[in-house]
């Protein structure tokens, strides 16, 4: 490149190749993973806004709630990014949210452990299930695809036999009666800011309940998790040695061990957090619910790969965003919630997740042509 | 301490039955260039990855600056300043040019279990390493992807010199490149070796070979053909030994009789 160029006119020419063209700075803003999903959730949010702006969607309550459900998904959705980008699916997270859900449930309500013990009990089973799905999969060497699809059936039938074995049905509730005065559970079933709330309610500013109190109570706790872990993985993937070893084992496992990255030890780390992230999921759903479902998280695994694939990974790994994966929950949360305050049938959502993607994976792939093709 | 800084003495390795390698030696100075020649199945590849300490000697003995050395890994010969680099570079075309660079060897700063990457050393490193063999980095975080063959080789090689390399192993560093791609990686080379750095150049290409190797060893069916200084072997010789000479005259014949037939 370069080299040629030195001899044309090296001082006005600074930086400059003879075949390079001027590549302006919308260029490299297009280079960015996430930009497709924030550009995505800009238009939903002006689309709602037109469609739906005179309903309550955008009050506070009305807001919470659809933050409330892309944090939920976001909350997977980021540690589904963080293995795609490490090289690897998990199909299984659905399926380890509806176990780590029993987890919790059974221990604290038939064999009476203090439900601070039970949500570790849950934690402790998510590393254990995240280790054994990333160590097939690394000393095998078979696609995570086909590793954790099995993952996906063993935990629900093994879920759902359990629980039947135990309790004689598929429901565990009365979990909401132990959250109160426990060490822990606190911190999956407490709204936060609630004095935010309480002063714009003194203000006027938005609905007050009949006995005075607002409507909206406070930032759920699926939020707060939510924006905690965009900023850890955003963090961890840009800015720490481990972060660069994830793209280093998702783009080339080959090249990334022949310098010495760990490629093995990133993957099963990755896969533990992916089974983490459901823990949490499972355990704000269940304190929030005050009940475990066996069949909780069904076909959360497509959406958190959905949203991650709209937030810019690539499905071969080595690329993408943490941001990226974030933004595109806030879109199929925003819409899932939008939806209903429109004219439009709920049934349609489908419809635009399928879509949403469709259009992501095509706008992803021209992309990442863009970034490797050869000058 | 002996003048060479890697010795091969009567090196073997077998696999199963299959002799992949049998009585290889071959020595090297420092500052020197070796070229390494072979055809396809010479057993090149199995010799590489001895250097690399992939696999180690059933037979015969490598000595490194005097001492008797048994790799434990290829992490050892790493160690040891034995930096290979492989065919695919371990370049990761998606990822930028200063995270390649330092890929698993990531400078580090900050405090104790919040380290982080210092990105903006890194970034000034890179692009003064390849400014030094004459690439310009305009954007250290541009994407290897966009880099061209010669410039992806020039980077590993660059990046193995960075991190110690005493003994440099380079696979068919010139085999996909054009013409031009290839002067600039071989130019670098030599410039490497004049620094200090001893070259092992594999390759079976004895045009790229010849104007800068010192010496040039040539296997054949996993046996070495010796090893001749660059004074003591024209390159039409070197060219007939490798391919095993009686082939390549065979061929000619053949392709006569096929020309005769046709008209």
């Amino acid at each position: 490149m370069s080299t040629k160029s030195k001899s044309i006119d090296s001082k006005n020419n600074l930086n400059q190749d003879d075949r390079l063209k001027n590549v302006s700075s919308l260029r490299v803003l297009l280079n960015r993973p996430e930009l497709g999903a924030l550009g995505g959730a800009i238009l939903v949010f002006i689309f709602f806004g037109i469609v739906a702006g005179d309903t309550g969607m955008f009050s506070a309550f009305g807001m919470l709630n659809f933050f409330d459900v892309s944090a939920n998904l976001g909350i997977i959705a980021i540690a589904a990014a963080m293995l795609m980008i490490g090289g690897e699916f998990d199909l299984s997270i659905g399926s380890m949210i509806g176990f780590a859900g029993i987890c919790i449930a059974i221990p604290a309500i038939y064999w009476g452990w203090p439900l601070w013990m039970s949500i570790i009990f849950a934690f402790s089973m998510a590393v254990i299930v995240g280790y054994f799905n990333g160590l097939l999969v690394v000393k095998t060497g078979l696609p995570s695809f086909i590793v954790t699809l099995a993952m996906l059936f063993i935990l629900r039938g093994a879920t759902l036999a359990l629980t039947r074995l135990i309790t004689g049905r598929t429901q565990v509730p009365g979990l909401r009666v132990l959250i109160e005065n426990d060490p822990i559970a606190w911190l999956f079933a407490t709204d936060t800011f609630k004095w935010v709330f309480v002063w714009l309610g003194s203000m006027n500013l938005i609905d007050l309940r009949t006995d005075g109190t607002p409507l909206a109570t406070g930032v759920p706790p699926s939020v707060v998790w939510f924006v905690f872990l965009a900023i850890l993985s955003t963090w961890v993937l840009t800015k720490t040695r481990y972060g660069n070893w994830i793209f280093a084992s998702g783009g080339d496992k080959n090249g990334a061990t022949n310098v010495g990255v760990p490629v093995g030890r990133v993957k099963i780390g990755l896969f533990i957090s992916t089974a983490v992230a459901s823990t949490i999921f499972a355990t704000i759903q269940v304190l929030d619910a005050g009940s475990a479902d066996t069949m909780r998280g069904s076909l959360k695994e497509l959406e958190a790969i959905a949203a991650a694939v709209v937030g810019g990974c690539l499905l071969t790994g080595g690329y993408g965003s943490a941001i990226g994966a974030a933004f595109g929950a806030i879109i199929f949360g925003t819409v899932s919630m939008g939806i209903f305050y429109t004219d439009v049938d709920t049934d349609w959502f489908k419809v635009f997740l399928g879509a949403m993607m469709l259009i992501a994976v095509i706008f992803n792939n021209y992309i990442r042509k863009k970034v490797t093709e050869s000058k | 301490m002996s003048d060479y800084i890697i010795q091969f003495n009567n090196v073997s390795k077998f696999f199963g039955k299959v002799i992949a390698l049998k009585n290889v030696t071959m020595k090297l100075k420092k500052g020197e260039i070796m070229c390494l020649l072979g055809d396809n199945g010479a057993g090149k590849s199995t010799l590489i990855k001895t250097l690399a300490g992939v696999h180690k000697p059933d037979e015969g003995e490598i000595i490194i600056e005097g001492e008797k050395i048994v790799f434990d890994g290829p992490k050892d010969a790493l160690d040891m300043g034995i930096a290979t680099v492989y065919q695919d570079l371990a370049l990761v075309s998606l990822m930028s040019v200063t995270r390649n660079f330092f890929m698993g060897r990531e400078p580090l700063k900050g405090i104790p279990f919040f380290k982080t990457f210092d990105i903006e050393k890194a970034n000034k490193i890179a692009a003064e390493r390849m400014g030094q063999i004459g690439i310009d980095i305009r954007d250290p975080s541009q994407a290897v992807g966009t880099m061209s063959g010669g410039e992806r080789q020039c980077l590993a090689i660059s990046r193995a010199i960075y991190f110690g390399a005493k003994v440099l192993v380079l696979d068919e560093p010139t085999s996909a490149l054009g013409v031009h791609q290839a002067s600039v990686v071989l130019k670098y080379i030599v410039k490497a070796a004049s620094q200090g750095l001893a070259v092992i150049l594999i390759t079976h290409n004895v045009h790229h070979a010849y104007p800068v190797g010192n010496s040039f060893t040539v296997l054949n069916r996993g046996k070495s053909l010796g090893t001749y200084n660059k004074k003591d072997i024209s390159r039409e010789k070197l060219l007939s030994m490798m391919a095993g000479g009686e082939e390549l005259d065979k061929l000619e014949v053949e392709l006569k009789e096929i020309n005769r037939l046709a008209y």
